[in-house]
């Protein structure tokens, strides 16, 4: 099990490296002297040539890369050059509403989806399952940033019932900064309720023929007991694998999200980094989350040891 | 994740679209996807008006009969402006799906087929993969500059190594067949097998994925243009005109509504396509069975 974990950890880390590797390359292949365009046509000689000295840019590619190496492994992400602020620090300041919103849409996919998919498993083949399948399909095909619109056409224009955009003022309350959350988690939950209704489906329809469930029926048991208690207990884990790498899916979908609702959140602050070719922020957030993700694809993994004593070889 | 491996209908092509048509989900899949190209093709011909002629006078019309799906806010018709804009989308999807298709699949095929090539080549496909879609794509347009060029290398980066994965893994198993083997035994090199051997029968697997692949590049280029990370915002593509109507939302809903219903249902289309084959090239996923 040792044998395994480290194997695991060993393969974490290469995978970081090259995570951090890509992450150095995708700036490095600006055409053209990525400090010139950042600071746009009207930067002078000397502007560009202060903005190289500060990013490094003057020094070799190899020197530069050993730099960027060291510079993350103090956990600096270097400093945004718009925002006259570290990128650690600007990502942190964002991070609320992007991990709320991706929270609140993983709550809202999960009660669309776990009940549906147990219920179309369990009836496999009826008018529900037919009709849960096409509303799978139609969901997965729905961008997110549109339907944020149309619920806000819906129900922030014509009702006034939820806030067209915004995260509450500075001084606002934990609800209402919630409250301002339902629309977009709303638009990014039925979207990603997709995928989890699927795996759902698919991991109920596989125990459902096991023999345990079988015996569990011979013994008399009612069907809500074999159904909830005996089969649902052992498609659990790979629902709950899909659950959590929908988690990091949906940061991608918060990215756009976040604009249609002017959400201030780590998407907005990629977006207007793109914007400004603010290229320290770009890094460290597209770094950060990709990391975030290996991390929680380990930290399933290791679930599996926990949960499921056939992994531990 | 399944492998797939090719199973050859039996009978032939002619009962592998029968049995494809068969399926009321793939016939509106394909159908919907005809409409679609044949309408983009054809725009310039169905279209009523010209997609950047300005009328000030008729802005923010709603659709009637002059104006199908109504006017934009300098008076180009909707309706127009959708055909043409599927023509980029789609072709943004096709050139995606190919050039993807040409990294990836040399990249799994190498992987699954030199165990020396494996770990380093399987490596990079996961560390590509930890990058969510649109963020990478999003860096990358960011590096490149955004032009339609741009978005389609952009998006070629972000779907290759996701073929690549499905094609590594089908290479394993295809690898070990006994016809490799034969082929192998008979003498034959190693590129002439995977070439003749191995890449014929990965088609299955290639051809689903890359259904899907088509699907998420139009999702991800509507989201780009929408950002303002694509094209240029002149240029009609389903994501810039949502985003040109984002400003008038309470007031002219048709300008986001429809080029939103037409990307809903392309990739629709394209999604039940993606199943049916699937569905049909692996028995065990077959949902009949």
């Amino acid at each position: 099990m040792l044998r395994y974990i480290l194997n695991r950890f060993f393969g974490m880390v290469v995978v970081m490296f090259l995570v951090v590797t890509i992450v150095f390359v995708i700036v490095r292949v600006t055409p053209g002297d990525p400090a010139a365009v950042m600071l746009g046509p009207e930067a002078t000689q000397q502007d560009i040539a202060d903005l190289r000295g500060r990013l490094g840019l003057d020094r070799s590619l190899g020197v530069q890369y050993v730099y960027y190496i060291g510079q993350l492994l103090r956990g600096d992400l270097g400093q945004s050059i718009f925002l006259n602020q570290p990128v650690a620090t600007a990502l942190a300041d964002r991070a609320e509403p992007t991990f709320f919103l991706t929270l609140f849409s993983i709550l809202i996919a999960s009660v669309i989806a776990l009940p549906i998919g147990i219920y179309s498993a369990y009836r496999r083949g009826s008018l529900v399952d037919q009709l849960a399948t096409a509303l799978a399909m139609l969901a997965a095909s729905i961008p997110s940033f549109w339907l944020g619109l149309i619920l806000m056409q819906i129900f922030s224009v014509r009702f006034g019932l939820f806030p067209v955009s915004g995260y509450g003022g500075p001084g606002s309350t934990f609800s209402d900064r919630m409250y301002h959350l339902t629309l977009p988690a709303i638009a990014l939950g039925v979207v990603s309720s997709a995928l989890i209704l699927r795996f759902t489906r698919a991991s109920m329809l596989d125990v459902l023929g096991d023999d345990y469930v079988r015996t569990a029926r011979a013994k008399g048991l009612g069907e809500r007991s074999v159904v909830l208690k005996h089969a649902l207990k052992n498609a659990l884990i790979p629902i709950l694998t899909v659950v959590g790498l929908t988690a990091a899916v949906l940061i991608s979908g918060a990215v756009v999200t976040e604009t249609v609702f002017g959400l201030p959140g780590v998407g907005n602050l990629v977006v207007s980094a793109v914007l400004r070719r603010d290229y320290p922020v770009i890094q460290g957030a597209l770094l950060v989350i990709a990391a975030l993700y290996v991390l929680i694809n380990f930290a399933i993994d290791m679930l599996y040891l926990l949960i499921d004593p056939r992994v531990r070889y | 994740m399944s492998i797939i491996v090719s199973t050859p209908a039996p009978g032939g092509r002619n009962t592998f679209f029968r049995r494809m048509l068969k399926r009321k989900a793939v016939t509106f899949g394909v159908t919907v996807l005809v409409i679609f190209v044949l309408l983009a093709v054809f725009a310039p011909l169905i279209a009523p008006y010209a997609p950047n002629k300005l009328s000030i006078v008729n802005r923010l019309k709603p659709p009637s009969m002059t104006w199908w799906f109504g006017t934009d806010e300098f008076g180009r018709d909707v309706l127009s402006r959708t055909l043409y804009a599927g023509r980029l989308s789609l072709l943004v999807g096709a050139a995606v799906l190919v050039l993807s298709s040409l990294v990836g699949v040399t990249l799994g095929l190498l992987a699954g087929f030199f165990p020396k090539l494996d770990t380093p080549i399987a490596r990079l496909i996961d560390a590509m993969m930890a990058f969510p879609d649109i963020l990478l794509a999003i860096a990358l347009v960011a590096a490149l500059g955004p032009s339609l060029t741009t978005v389609i290398v952009a998006l070629s980066v972000v779907y290759a190594p996701r073929l690549a994965r499905v094609v590594r893994a089908s290479t394993l198993v295809i690898r070990e067949l006994p016809y490799v083997e034969a082929a192998r035994a008979l003498g034959i090199s190693t590129p002439n097998i995977m070439k003749r051997h191995v890449l014929r029968n990965l088609l299955s697997p290639i051809l689903v994925q890359g259904t899907f692949v088509f699907a998420h590049a139009m999702l991800a280029e509507a989201g780009l243009s929408f950002l303002g990370l694509g094209v240029s915002p002149e240029i009609p593509t389903w994501g810039t005109m949502i985003a040109a109507g984002r400003q008038y939302i309470g007031q002219a809903d048709w300008m986001t509504l429809f080029p939103g219903i037409a990307i809903v249902l392309s990739v629709l289309s394209l999604q039940m396509v993606g199943d049916g084959l699937r569905d049909l090239l692996d028995p065990r996923l077959r949902k009949d069975l």
